[in-house]
């Protein structure tokens, strides 16, 4: 294969990265911008959608399909019931200070993975995708469904941004964003917001590993890597600017995906963060982040 | 008055660590060998986290960069151990400055996450260099290296009774440092800054100068606990350099209580012989790391030297 189809590919793979990034750091991004804490156990919001999504699939009749679809039902439903618990036993009680809540998600990041670990087992699970369309290239032929993902990662995008920007209920998580204490001084119900936002944010990452888990496979230590990244995304975004996190999102992916097929992902890792340590140096804001309040 | 205790204190803590070795048992002289060298590790991370404030998620970087330059210096450059246990110092500092300059610039939430990613950033290089650092299999460092003479005194890493000595003693000297620091003006501006930084600043003081200096302080301990490990038994392993390497000296300050110069020796050790007792019926460590760390949260945020100190001790250092 000669270079130009070489860099196809290459941007292809980059563009699915991307789509993925955007689609898993979504979430985290959305949580902290609402509720200014970092959710650690993110990543194993992450790796329980993949593995119910693998649990769904083997329960199910009826083929990829239907269990895919049963998947995106199950997996969001059963996270956030879990982010649900998370938010009123443990960070209500530590009223979402900062650093307790890293810590105490810390632990439960530990906890979840260890007991992925005796439920499903250490051994990586591959879940087959709901179709199996391949597009042939003259050069190569690529997966239909990687760019079925690029598409819905875009959907559920457009989908976040307009509960956001034009529904009531964004304005009421953009006011609580903004001033949380005026908000309630509005009667507007803070606590309800956050449970609301918290339990979203873990939905939206297990949709995201329903999407995601054909491409790679289901493992109890699979959720690491996506929460550093999505870290990475949020931090070069802006913490708490969404509109930042998917351009982040689509520059890292595409380098990620360009590195990743020319050299070595180690390689890719490695550059993605000296890349943060970068932006920071110049902006510690990040590129579309505001100035703390 | 205030000060005798206090040497009191840690002199007879100190003593009766050294008493140990001689009733228990030998499987608990090397446990505790291990617990010392690890609480170095924790004493060193107390310094920016409980003293300065700063929490830091990626403090395995600083103790992988000491391991790894023993480990390296002395199988492949063929380094005598006092000169790579010298020279890992040198590099651990060298390594803290460079971070501290580039992490410091970001405050709070910013800062955890910022270090917990260079943090795997250095574990990714250890792997990715898997042909010298050998991965997750690891280095070992033959007995014939360990075995060596320091200024014409015959040296033996592998004899079990000069090891907890030499641990020991290395845990007294930076428990020690630890002491006169937070006696010293640098370590009551350090509290300052934790309690409210922006009027330390206004009172006219360095602030960004005297954080980076808790910095490179507690990331050259970080690395001199590295390098420790790595030549007293003799083995330096890519699992050292991941994440959780990263929170065990979280969870160790935690549980003994952060700010307080024993907390962290406490912690570690309490921790260290839990989870040893637990591994004979299950091995899901991390499952009780994980779940100490939640109930720390919830009902112990001071943990036990804290608490104490709240109660009973209010001269604690």
């Amino acid at each position: 294969m000669s270079f130009l189809p070489h860099l196809l590919l290459a941007i292809l793979e980059g563009t699915v990265a991307a789509a993925v990034l955007a689609l898993s750091a979504l979430g985290l991004s959305l949580v902290f911008g609402v509720m200014r804490v970092v959710n650690v156990a993110h990543g194993e919001f992450f790796m329980l959608g993949a593995m119910l999504a693998w649990w769904t699939a083997k329960m199910v009749p009826g083929g990829p399909l239907a269990g895919f679809l049963a998947a995106l039902i199950v997996a969001p439903a059963a996270v956030g019931i879990l982010a649900f618990l998370t938010e009123r036993l443990l960070l209500r009680r530590i009223e979402y200070d900062p650093e307790a809540t890293i810590v105490a998600t810390i632990g439960l990041m530990f906890v979840i993975q260890q007991l992925a670990l005796s439920v499903f087992g250490a051994d990586a699970k591959p879940v087959a995708a709901p179709f199996t369309y391949r597009i042939a290239f003259p050069w190569f032929g690529y997966s239909g469904y990687k760019l079925f993902v690029v598409v819905a990662s875009l959907a559920i995008l457009a989908g976040v941004w307009w509960v956001l920007a034009r529904t009531r209920f964004g304005l009421i998580m953009r006011v609580t964003q903004f001033d949380r204490e005026t908000a309630t001084a509005f009667g507007i119900p803070v606590n309800t917001v956050y449970s609301v936002v918290f339990v979203a944010g873990a939905a939206l990452v297990a949709v995201a590993a329903v999407l995601i888990v054909p491409i790679q496979q289901a493992h109890y230590l699979m959720g690491l890597d996506p929460l550093l990244m999505s870290f990475i995304v949020v931090i070069i975004g802006g913490l708490g600017s969404i509109k930042g996190s998917v351009i982040a999102a689509l520059i890292i992916g595409l380098a990620d995906g360009i590195v990743s097929v020319f050299f070595s992902p180690t390689l890719a890792s490695i550059i993605a963060t000296l890349a943060v340590a970068l932006v920071l140096v110049a902006r510690p804001q990040g590129l579309f982040g505001l100035t703390a309040r | 008055m205030n000060f005798t205790r206090v040497v009191i204190l840690h002199g007879a803590v100190f003593a009766a660590l050294f008493m140990l070795q001689f009733v228990v048992s030998e499987y608990m002289v090397l446990s505790l060998t291990r617990i010392m060298v690890l609480a170095i590790y924790a004493v060193g991370y107390n310094l920016l986290f409980g003293y300065a404030g700063l929490l830091s998620l990626g403090h395995a970087m600083f103790f992988a960069t000491g391991l790894y330059v023993a480990a390296l210096g002395t199988t492949r450059a063929g380094l005598p151990v006092p000169a790579a246990f010298a020279m890992a110092i040198v590099i651990g500092a060298f390594v803290s400055s460079a971070m501290g300059a580039i992490t410091l610039r970001v405050k709070g939430v910013a800062f955890m996450i910022v270090t917990l990613m260079f943090s795997q950033a250095a574990y990714l290089t250890v792997l990715y260099f898997g042909e010298y650092t050998r991965g997750d299999e690891g280095i070992v460092i033959a007995d014939t290296i360990r075995n060596f003479d320091f200024l014409g005194l015959p040296v033996d890493l592998t004899n079990a009774t000069l090891r907890f000595n030499v641990a020991l003693g290395f845990l007294s000297i930076a428990a020690g440092l630890c002491l006169l620091i937070v006696r010293s003006k640098l370590g009551r501006v350090l509290v300052a800054i934790r309690e409210n930084e922006d009027r330390t600043s206004m009172l006219g003081y360095d602030v960004a100068r005297y954080k980076l200096t808790a910095f490179i302080i507690s990331g050259t301990i970080s690395a001199t606990a590295g390098a420790a490990y790595a030549l007293m038994f003799g083995y330096a392993g890519a699992t050292l350099a991941s994440i959780q390497y990263s929170i065990h000296p979280l969870l160790w300050t935690l549980l003994g209580g952060a700010s307080t110069v024993l907390g962290p020796v406490l912690g570690t050790a309490l921790m260290f012989l839990l989870v040893d007792a637990a591994s004979s019926f299950t091995n899901a460590n991390l499952l009780m790391v994980g779940v100490v760390l939640i109930l720390l949260v919830l009902f112990f945020p001071k943990g036990i030297l804290g608490t104490l100190r709240q109660r009973y001790l209010p001269w604690l250092p």
